[in-house]
């Protein structure tokens, strides 16, 4: 048991050096800066404009939670996809992509084994993405915070949530490259994201227009891909306790909607994780190399 | 006793079949302690699938193999194991150093900083400890490859065509290696396509074909006869299939027909031509 932590860690040190050498994380933090940068400077103008609206005739809508709000959604929505874009950078090579190369062969014959190889790809990749997305969430909170004094009521929830959405991601890339090649894996993966975005819009389309079917639709889309569940989660955490009109219009925004997925939500993620883990370490141990 | 003594590598009746395709059909094949065996064959006979069967990157059909009486692939066979991937990769960002250290780490090897220096010292590495790996030539790199096969002293090294980038000076440099090895115990499989090479270094050879042992002996018993020239007062006569055993009996046949001998030379054979003659000279 010790000897299988001292590899995990062992393993997860040089998928980290690999990450940091190969200055994946120096192009993610210059783009992410670049976000950030274009993120604070729309945010004091969207403040800005909308203090000169004035008042919203007889609605008593409450501007800055109103701009605050859907700016925090939106920066919700970017972080998780750079998020998601760095897991599967992280990890989409971890297994075939680096058999292919002659990359795997040398550890995989190391007494540290498949699976101990796998779990700390995993968990560097989870470490890396999480202290990412927290990071990037934090400081836009602050900016939004910064530029028109909106403080979200449950800041924690949405960061919680954007961590634990994109620890899937990376179980579903390392999942992936069990099975796919590199380039193939890539795809696969931002497809999946595409599908779990859009299931989250069909969702949206179907609260505003009230359509029954459209929400179970997008229910059922969400559960299958929980980590797009997990960001509506967190993102109906940010709005939910906006009540009066301010909630309702947050409610027809482009990030509102949001569904509180409810208390089995977590404990379903982790099974399911738990589930693409065994999948993938089958699959690996299968694996000719 | 001595028959108590595993072999460091014991392969039997080791099948691999991927899909239709059989690569391996019943192997038979044992490497001792200490020694140094050839494995021969042509593009696809089988030889890679073997050494990786050995060394627990891919599973076999049927058959057993063990290393030192361990199953192989197991982790307590891949601790004594050093491999060579016929195609391999280290990450170009790590340095010679760092990539023998994650390996020494990998294996537990307690060798540190001497190990490392000793090793790459042994192939002709040492001014290069803190070069990457993205800079250094393929030859480089295979010899580098070598290293990280020996770190925390295996009892058994795979080498996968571990000459292929060499040139001249880097083929002796591991020839040298390999003898070094031997000295010490180390039993190694040598997998290449460079017939010389392992006519000159290994103890034993075998060849594979279609995934089946043709042939197996030293490289001496392998080899086929030259034949014998005796230079006579009128002509240099040419016995083809004559060895260097046969050579009294046939200078007597001649100095009794009144033949005067000037000279007699054993013309040395060639693995090539056994290995020719065993799997055919059309390329795969």
């Amino acid at each position: 048991m010790r000897e299988s932590a001292l590899d995990l860690l062992i393993i997860a040190g040089y998928a980290l050096r690999e990450a940091v050498r190969r200055r994946v994380l120096v192009v993610v933090v210059v783009l992410t800066l670049a976000f950030l940068g274009l993120y604070a400077f729309g945010s004091v103008e969207a403040f800005k404009e909308v203090e000169s609206f004035g008042p919203t005739g007889g609605l008593n809508i409450d501007d800055k939670v109103l701009t605050g709000s859907t700016l925090l959604g939106l920066a919700m929505f970017v972080t998780l996809f750079l998020g998601t874009v760095l897991a599967v950078f992280l990890t989409l090579n971890a297994v075939r992509g680096d058999a292919e190369r002659g990359l795997l062969q040398p550890l995989v014959v190391r007494p540290a084994g498949r699976s101990t190889l796998l779990l700390a790809r995993f968990l560097a990749g989870s470490a890396v993405c999480i202290v990412y997305v927290a990071a990037v969430y934090a400081a836009a909170v602050a900016l939004t915070g910064a530029a028109g004094d909106y403080w979200p009521d449950r800041p924690l929830a949405g960061g919680a949530s954007l961590a634990a959405a994109v620890v899937i991601v990376v179980g579903l890339a390392l999942l992936g490259t069990t099975l796919l090649s590199s380039t193939a894996n890539g795809i696969a993966i931002f497809m999946t994201f595409g599908a779990g975005l859009a299931a989250g819009l069909v969702g949206q389309i179907g609260s505003a227009l009230n359509s029954q079917t459209l929400e179970r639709i997008s229910s059922i889309a969400s559960w299958a891909l929980p980590f797009e569940a997990i960001y509506q989660d967190g993102l109906h955490a940010l709005t939910a306790d906006i009540g009066g009109a301010t909630g309702v219009i947050v409610q027809l925004g482009p990030f509102g909607g949001a569904q509180d997925a409810g208390p089995l939500l977590y404990p379903f993620a982790l099974a399911y994780l738990l589930a693409a883990g065994v999948l993938a370490d089958r699959n690996f141990r299968r694996l000719d190399l | 006793m001595l028959a108590d003594v595993p072999a460091a590598l014991r392969v039997a009746e080791l099948c691999k079949a991927y899909r239709a395709t059989r690569a391996l059909d019943g192997v038979q094949l044992s490497v001792a302690p200490g020694e140094l065996v050839g494995l021969l064959g042509p593009n696809g006979a089988g030889k890679s699938t073997l050494t990786k069967i050995a060394c627990g990157l891919v599973r076999p059909t049927a058959g057993r193999v063990e290393v030192l009486g361990l199953p192989a692939g197991s982790k307590a066979a891949r601790a004594r194991t050093g491999y060579l991937a016929e195609l391999f990769r280290f990450p170009g960002w790590a340095s010679a150093d760092e990539l023998l250290t994650l390996h020494q780490r990998l294996t537990r090897s307690d060798g540190g900083a001497e190990e490392r220096a000793r090793l790459l010292g042994l192939v002709a590495l040492l001014d290069d400890a803190e070069r990457r790996v993205e800079t250094m030539s393929k030859g480089m790199q295979q010899r580098l490859g070598i290293a990280q096969a020996l770190i925390g002293d295996p009892a058994l090294v795979l080498l996968d065509e571990p000459t292929s980038a060499l040139d001249p000076a880097g083929r002796r440099t591991v020839r040298r290696l390999l003898e070094r090895l031997r000295e010490r115990g180390v039993a190694v499989l040598l997998n290449s396509h460079l017939l010389s090479e392992v006519e000159r270094v290994c103890d034993r050879v075998v060849i594979v074909d279609h995934g089946t042992v043709v042939a197996e002996g030293t490289p001496q018993e392998l080899a086929a006869p030259g034949g014998v020239e005796i230079e006579t007062a009128g002509e240099t006569k040419r016995y083809p299939d004559a060895r260097h055993e046969d050579v009294p009996r046939i200078v007597q046949r001649l100095v009794a027909e009144g033949e005067q001998i000037y000279g007699v030379r054993v013309v040395a054979g060639t693995l090539e031509e056994t290995y020719l003659d065993l799997v055919g000279d059309t390329p795969r």
